[in-house]
């Protein structure tokens, strides 16, 4: 064996050998495994997500923009409906237009909701609150939490059964509407547009709604445990912070699918 | 050996648990990866029986098959003839069985699990819970898989590429009824397990490596596992966004991938869909499945070969950026399988020229296999011999690879046999071949006996030679436009020129195919009557070797080792020995320490006095307090 082989490899060369987090023994970044698995968790589901998102794009640029007036609007097989035109209702206010009030309160309850996850983890990390004071806190923070999130699902089920039922509003008329596509929309069938549209809102907001669903039952064990003082006793609230990663990742996910479904 | 029986007796009793905790539901990586390993082989032996027969029919289009009746039963018609439909499914079945439930779970599964935690030093992974659910959700998928052999309308039979129109609509063919519907559902537990195990994989590098061993000093086998997990991460999850979206076009009447088809005279209402989107999504998974393949039996060679060769690994950073770089590069390519869609010509050329990129990095790891065989002592074990034919069979595939790259020939090749040949040197039996080396090479560590060699060098050379003569034949029938996925070619013309080759083909098929039958029983056998194996049979270098014979839950007995220097300290100038184990300090070894490695012996006495470690100990427990 010569001795240039060894030279000449490519042994890491230091001039001062020094310690860094990476040498192993320990937790680089101070983050735990559990905590790392949450992060890559979450990013392939950003590649599940990016691919649905996607796949709309292809879909929503396949078809036609409406050409025109907005106030001249009417649903119709032939273009990709305007969104605040389809998302225009509130419940007990019948008949009257207002375009995005509905999804715009949800979007506001989700991400609130996201704001007391935050203020649920810190206070499972705050130095300045003795044990019983932290648990408290912890368990208020959560069950807004909770709170929220059922508030934002209840909302979903509104929406989704209003885009179900259908609309009389942007109709030329109604007999020409319950001829062709009857009102409302489901998976085969679009009273708003082409049946794309309605698979697409209902696939991708279903998907959502799952990971929400999914949120929400995470939260209620979580707080169960808070409150049977779970994490009182092992001493640290670090399984809050690894569902508030998930729970952050759903309500950021929720601003793409709104920005992509009801603003573009 | 002897002295640590006695802590071993200790261990078991303290770990003590059931056979169903021990063997079935256990959370122990070696465990788990062995449960990989045989089902892996169980598949194998499934994917490639299934192969044989497609080749029966390739080859003797006009023998009687009737003596498969007991096996195949009615696929078998009255004259002896395979049935036509079945032959579509057998084709899809070995795809889909050899790519993602032998190469993906047998590989990563097995070699990741096991050698992970023990070559890095760890105790196990770190979820084993997880890791026993990434195996029992591959069990669950190949449970389902294996009922879908057995339906009344047969499996999936649509390409293992599963294309819509064709797999989305059940009355397009047999296969796309329930078959597929179990396809589907097979394989999004198998993505489950998939993510699991990657996830697990992923964190347990990052977090569990023992003191000393840095990114810097990680065996290749590691990086290519770790990366390869990384590739799975980012890629499965949109095989399983596009599966979802199929099931709901096959099941609940949406048109994601369905638009203006016409089905038996009648037209279908569905409208809007794209079926080219499909072939998106499912390359941009697919194409990087090609490395999730490969890289861990590059990896796994890159190990042999430099143990064997009794020398370092050369350009062992190379190796690692080139994994880096065929990881990225995989994630922007995926377009190239689908040059004949229709893409606009000018977004093909931008694929094809990333495309041929690729072949900077894998002709990097090349050049660095072979000039790390050059001038070393090599010791040709079973293992050395198929990560040499790994290599052989990576550099042909590798060629005509470049070939189909580019879109000019490959509008000719496309879907010939050409591309078979292709992919499988390059991934199939390259891949195959790895995990080969890596069951020879590390089974004695798996079940603390060695394999027959005799036994290993035939299988070795059977299989080489059949493999090339397998497929190098097919370039030709390829080259001559013979389209893959045909039930027949004597029905054309012009094909009947290579009856004669297929025959040869299938000859060595069937041959190939129970030569495997000797490493089966070589395997077999060797787990229980093989020689008992010795602490370190390879000499390597490698943390593994430093546990007992036969390691229980928690691998090491006592501390774990630290490690102080790379992997790959083979024959170094001045040393005692040929090789220099990773937990041996370099304040040992002044007589072959090179300069900058006498300061790291310097340096490991320094910290030793200054007792950094006690002082980084004691502040992580007060950073955890302050945590509290």
């Amino acid at each position: 064996m010569a001795a240039e082989v060894i030279a000449d490899s490519t042994t890491p060369q230091m001039n001062a050998p020094v310690r860094s987090m990476w040498d192993g023994g320990n937790e680089p970044l101070k983050a735990s495994y559990g905590k790392l698995m949450m992060w890559f968790f979450l990013l392939s589901d950003v590649f599940t997500f990016g691919a649905f998102l996607i796949s709309y794009g292809v879909a929503r640029f396949s078809f036609p923009s409406f050409q025109g007036e907005a106030s001249e609007f009417i649903f119709s097989q032939a273009y990709w409906p305007i969104p605040e035109k389809v998302f225009n209702s509130m419940p007990l206010f019948h008949g009257i237009d207002a375009p995005l009030v509905f999804v715009g309160i949800m979007t506001f309850i989700l991400i609130m909701s996201s704001v007391t996850m935050v203020l649920a983890v810190e206070a499972g990390h705050s130095p300045a609150l003795n044990e019983d004071e932290r648990q408290a806190e912890v368990e208020k923070w959560m069950l807004w939490t909770i709170l929220g999130g059922v508030a934002f699902l209840s909302c979903q089920a509104w929406e989704w059964a209003h885009f179900i039922h259908g609309t009389e509003m942007f109709v030329t008329s109604m007999d020409e509407v319950a001829r062709s596509t009857g009102f409302g929309a489901n998976l085969v069938q679009n009273q708003y547009g082409p049946p794309l549209f309605a698979d697409f809102f209902f696939f991708i907001t279903g998907f959502h709604g799952c990971h929400v669903l999914i949120g929400v039952i995470l939260n209620i064990i979580i707080f169960y445990n808070v409150v049977m003082g779970v994490y009182r006793r092992t001493g640290h609230y670090e399984m809050v912070e690894k569902v508030g990663l998930y729970w952050h990742f759903v309500d950021l996910v929720w601003v793409f699918v709104f920005t992509f479904f009801y603003l573009v | 050996m002897s002295d640590t029986t006695h802590h071993d007796d200790h261990h078991d009793h303290e770990h003590h648990g059931n056979f169903w905790t021990n063997y079935i539901f256990s959370t122990d990586h070696k465990v788990i990866a062995k449960q990989f390993l045989f089902t892996a082989i169980f598949w194998a032996m499934i994917g490639v029986g299934m192969s044989v027969i497609f080749r029966l029919q390739l080859g003797f289009p006009d023998a009687d098959l009737s003596f498969l009746k007991p096996i195949l039963g009615k696929w078998i018609d009255a004259t002896g003839k395979l049935d036509k439909e079945f032959y579509l499914a057998l084709v899809t079945m070995h795809g889909t069985i050899m790519v993602f439930f032998v190469l993906t779970a047998g590989l990563s599964g097995t070699f990741s699990n096991y050698l992970i935690p023990l070559q890095i030093g760890a105790v196990d992974m770190a979820s084993g819970f997880m890791n026993m659910l990434s195996y029992w959700f591959f069990a669950a998928a190949g449970v389902i898989m294996f009922y879908s052999l057995f339906i009344e309308t047969g499996p999936a039979s649509g390409g293992w590429v599963i294309y819509p129109p064709l797999s989305a609509l059940p009355q397009a063919m047999p296969g796309s009824g329930l078959g597929m519907t179990l396809w589907l559902s097979s394989m999004a537990l198998f993505i489950i397990s998939t993510l699991l195990g990657g996830i697990n994989y992923i964190s347990t590098v990052i977090n569990m490596r023992t003191r000393g061993m840095s990114f810097n000093r990680l065996p290749l086998t590691i990086w290519a596992f770790f990366i390869t997990a990384v590739i799975g991460l980012l890629s499965f999850p949109v095989l399983f966004s596009a599966a979802l979206l199929l099931i709901f076009d096959r099941s609940f009447g949406t048109s994601f991938f369905l638009s203006d088809i016409y089905i038996g005279g009648e037209a279908l209402p569905n409208q809007g869909g794209s079926a080219i989107l499909f072939q998106h999504l499912f390359w941009f998974l697919g194409h990087p499945e090609v490395y999730i393949v490969l890289l861990p039996a590059l990896g796994i060679s890159s190990e042999v070969i430099a143990t064997n060769s009794r020398k370092p690994i050369f350009g062992y950073h190379a190796m690692i950026l080139s994994i880096i770089g065929i990881a990225v590069l995989s994630f922007i390519v995926w377009a190239h399988h689908m040059f004949v869609t229709g893409m606009d010509p000018f977004l093909g050329t931008i694929f094809m020229f990333l495309t041929l990129i690729i072949a900077v990095p894998s002709a990097v790891k090349a050049f660095n296999y072979i000039t790390t065989l050059w001038k070393g002592n090599l010791v040709f074990t079973p293992a050395m011999l198929f990560s040499i034919g790994l290599i052989s069979l990576f550099i042909v595939g590798g060629l005509t690879g470049i070939h189909l790259a580019s879109a000019a020939i490959d509008i000719q090749l496309h879907d010939t046999y050409f591309v078979v040949a292709h992919f499988h040197l390059v991934m199939g039996s390259a891949s195959f071949f790895g995990m080969l080396a890596g069951i020879y090479h590390w089974f004695p560590k798996m079940f603390g006996r060695m394999m027959d060699a005799k036994m290993g060098y035939f299988h070795f050379w059977t299989t080489f030679i059949g493999v090339y003569a397998i497929f190098f034949p097919m370039h030709f029938i390829g080259v001559a436009g013979f389209p893959r996925r045909y039930y027949s070619h004597t029905a054309f013309e012009p094909f009947g020129l290579f009856t004669d080759l297929n025959m040869f083909i299938s000859t060595a098929a069937i041959l190939t195919f129970f030569a495997q039958f000797v490493f089966v029983f070589n395997f077999v056998y060797s787990m229980f009557k093989g020689r008992l194996a010795p602490a370190n049979p390879w000499k390597s270098n490698t943390l593994e070797w430093t546990t007992p014979r036969f390691p229980g839950h928690g691998n090491w007995v006592g501390a774990i080792p630290q490690v102080f220097r790379w992997p790959y300290d083979y024959s170094k100038p001045g040393a005692k020995d040929d090789f220099i184990p990773q937990h041996i300090p370099y304040s040992e070894t002044p007589e072959s320490n090179l300069p900058f490695e006498q300061k790291l012996a310097e340096f490991e006495k320094q910290e030793q006095q200054e007792g950094i470690r006690i002082q980084k100990e004691s502040q992580i427990t007060t950073d955890n307090n302050e945590n509290v």
